[in-house]
């Protein structure tokens, strides 16, 4: 089906269920119940799994499957924002538009980028990559004011011309009157789930674009990149021009972060030159790294577990971590919030950190290939007892690599 | 008028004379050995076929087209194939993968954006490289990943990426050096198999004299930059020169 063999249909309708079974998946613990904090199925969030899963997944292509690590994709994800709230400002609230030309004006933008970039290879490509994410972050919030709004941010005033929006139009991001903001909420017997318009319209895209990585994934095209990042000499010596194919994946990979950039501005309409810094073009780096680079669900994965330990680990405070250890006795229970303490709340970054060095040292192949080793021993002891579970419900995908 | 001439070509690395004067001829159909000590100019000469070096100054013509000036994949897209000392392959791709992507190449040339379609579906190229696999004894490797071959495996390996492109020019930059005794034989073995069944021009480049004499029509001796003698095996053998200049007399 879709032009795919029998297993790949088989794992693309798992993620699709996966995807659209978010809301539910991600909110396991009841309202009220003292773990209900660590539910994750609010729009806000899962509206950011699925962009910050787009963008990865188009990093990926670049990254995983060509082996070039650009540090500047960033650049791509603020110029999908502006250009999405330039199309509000003068055309009005419906994100199509918007979108459409983010993708392009992104491809267009990577082309220049690439075309430059590509030049070098190995670390010398990521700097120069890293200096013109920058310099766009710069431009961004200096000389480019009067189309970035500088510090402030763009967004849409109420004297812009907007001039497609009629009379009764939504005067937030919709798509053809489906405003995004709006939620359906569905209470069943203490769980609340959350439906909201603008994650599914996110999870819709998110599954486009992954089913198009998929396809690249299995094309001659995406041989030839997989090709590129083993042996380039014998590349050449086979008759084939690098250059253009590593600048496609560039253009590809661009284009998905324009998208994911679009996308962050259909949610909320505003547009931050902060966007474009280098500390979110590390962060996909993470996020592919993290997950599994070269395979088709780690980066989804890896950005699925960044932006949650960024929303919901950060939120845990002293307060929350005394109310879970009141059952010890005082000293015992002070000493033990106290060495808690570094790793929840602001100090979040350093769980990650640690957890990021021990996927790196122990699982080279990331979150992936660690749930492919769990799944090879739950197969091996097949007898013994049920499928282990995921203790935080992430969308987990089948055990699957590039290959 | 051979498939490859070479006329007249020198290069200059600083103020070392690495080829001086090299003329050089294969004819068509032909296994041509390229032989010579140590620093004789062997690779210098080879990296001037295949575009990686251009010579200070003659000419290198190739099926009536110049080569020089030409990028590495437009040369082999004329039609050459090159053989590296060390086996170049794409390790993390599969032994069949491997076969495909030279397929590929030779079908769509050197660059074609065939990002939507599977390599799957691809059925005439996928029978295309089982055969060659086939052909080199290899199709029970298929799926293996390339870079876990034995070192004689990767060599069969590439030669089978080479020949499956149909060159009209084979160039083997010394395929035994650094290799087992087994290996050896089993790559001439290999090269004696491929002139057997195939209308294909060879030229090897070896620094073992012995490798080639079972193999070669015509021997090339190059010394000091400069080709000695040219000639069929049987006379190389006992030839003054080349005896001078593999033991070193000139010294």
């Amino acid at each position: 089906m879709f032009g795919l063999s029998a297993r790949d249909t088989r794992f693309l309708l798992i993620v699709i269920a996966l995807t659209l079974l978010t809301p539910i998946l991600l909110q396991p613990f009841p309202e009220g119940s003292s773990l209900a904090q660590f539910n994750a199925g609010y729009p806000d969030l899962m509206q950011k799994f699925a962009i910050f899963g787009i963008f990865a997944i188009g990093f990926n292509i670049l990254f995983g499957l060509t082996g070039y690590l650009s540090f500047g994709h960033a650049a791509f994800l603020g110029v999908g924002s502006y250009t999405v709230v330039w199309m509000y400002k003068l055309l009005g609230y419906n994100v199509l538009p918007g979108l459409l030309l983010s993708v392009v004006i992104s491809a267009a933008f990577a082309l220049l980028i690439g075309f430059i970039s590509l030049r070098r290879s190995g670390i010398y490509f990521s700097i120069l990559t890293l200096a013109f994410a920058q310099m766009s972050y710069n431009l961004a919030y200096s000389v480019l004011t009067p189309i970035t709004n500088g510090e402030t941010g763009l967004q849409v005033y109420a004297s812009d011309p907007q001039i497609l929006a009629g009379s009764g139009a939504p005067t937030s991001p919709h798509l053809f009157g489906l405003v995004m903001r709006n939620s359906a909420q569905v209470d069943l017997g203490g769980w609340v789930f959350t439906f909201n318009v603008g994650y599914y319209f996110c999870a819709v895209m998110a599954i486009l674009a992954f089913y198009i990585s998929l396809r690249i994934f299995r094309s001659p095209f995406g041989m030839m990149l997989r090709a590129i990042k083993t042996n380039q000499t014998r590349m050449n010596y086979t008759g084939l021009n690098s250059r253009p194919y590593t600048l496609a994946a560039f253009v590809i990979s661009g284009m998905y972060a324009g998208l994911a950039g679009g996308l962050l501005a259909a949610m909320d309409p505003l547009a931050g030159a902060e966007r474009m810094q280098w500390t979110a073009s590390g962060e996909v780096v993470l996020m592919t790294i993290l997950g599994g680079a070269g395979t088709l669900m780690g980066p989804v994965l890896g950005a699925g577990f960044i932006k949650y330990f960024e929303n919901i680990f950060s939120k845990i405070n002293d307060g929350i971590l005394h109310g879970w250890f009141a059952f010890l006795p005082d000293g015992l229970e002070d000493f033990i919030v106290a060495c808690f303490h570094p790793f929840v709340g602001k100090g979040w970054h350093l769980t990650l950190g640690i957890l990021f060095m021990l996927v790196v040292i122990f699982l080279p192949g990331g979150l992936v290939e660690g749930m492919q080793r769990i799944w090879r021993l739950v197969r091996r002891r097949k007898s013994g007892g049920p499928k282990r579970k995921d203790p935080e419900h992430r969308p987990t995908a089948a055990p699957h690599m590039a290959e | 008028m051979g498939i490859l001439e070479v006329k007249g070509v020198n290069k200059r690395f600083g103020g070392l004379q690495a080829l001086g004067d090299v003329n050089l001829s294969v004819a068509e159909n032909t296994v041509h050995a390229i032989i010579g000590p140590n620093g004789a100019g062997k690779s210098t000469l080879l990296n001037c076929l295949v575009g990686k070096l251009i010579p200070d100054t003659g000419s290198v013509m190739f099926d009536g087209q110049s080569v020089l000036g030409r990028k590495p994949h437009e040369i082999n897209q004329l039609g050459i194939s090159r053989v590296f000392q060390t086996p170049e392959i794409f390790g993390d791709l599969t032994v069949l993968e491997n076969v495909l992507i030279p397929c590929f190449a030779k079908r769509d040339g050197a660059f074609r954006m065939h990002a939507f379609e599977t390599v799957a579906h691809e059925r005439d190229i996928v029978a295309r490289a089982e055969q060659m696999l086939d052909d080199v004894n290899m199709l029970d490797k298929a799926g293996m990943q390339a870079s876990s071959l034995s070192r004689g495996d990767k060599r069969r390996l590439e030669m089978a990426m080479c020949l499956v492109q149909e060159p009209k020019l084979l160039l083997l930059d010394e395929p035994t050096a650094g290799m087992a005794r087994a290996d050896t034989n089993n790559t001439i073995d290999l090269l004696k198999d491929i002139k057997a069944t195939r209308n294909i021009t060879m030229a090897i480049i070896e620094h073992d004299m012995h490798v080639v004499f079972s193999l070669a029509d015509r021997i090339t001796v190059l010394a000091q930059g400069t080709p000695l003698v040219e000639d069929v095996p049987e006379k190389i053998k006992g030839h003054p020169k080349v005896q001078e200049a593999y033991l070193g007399q000139a010294h």
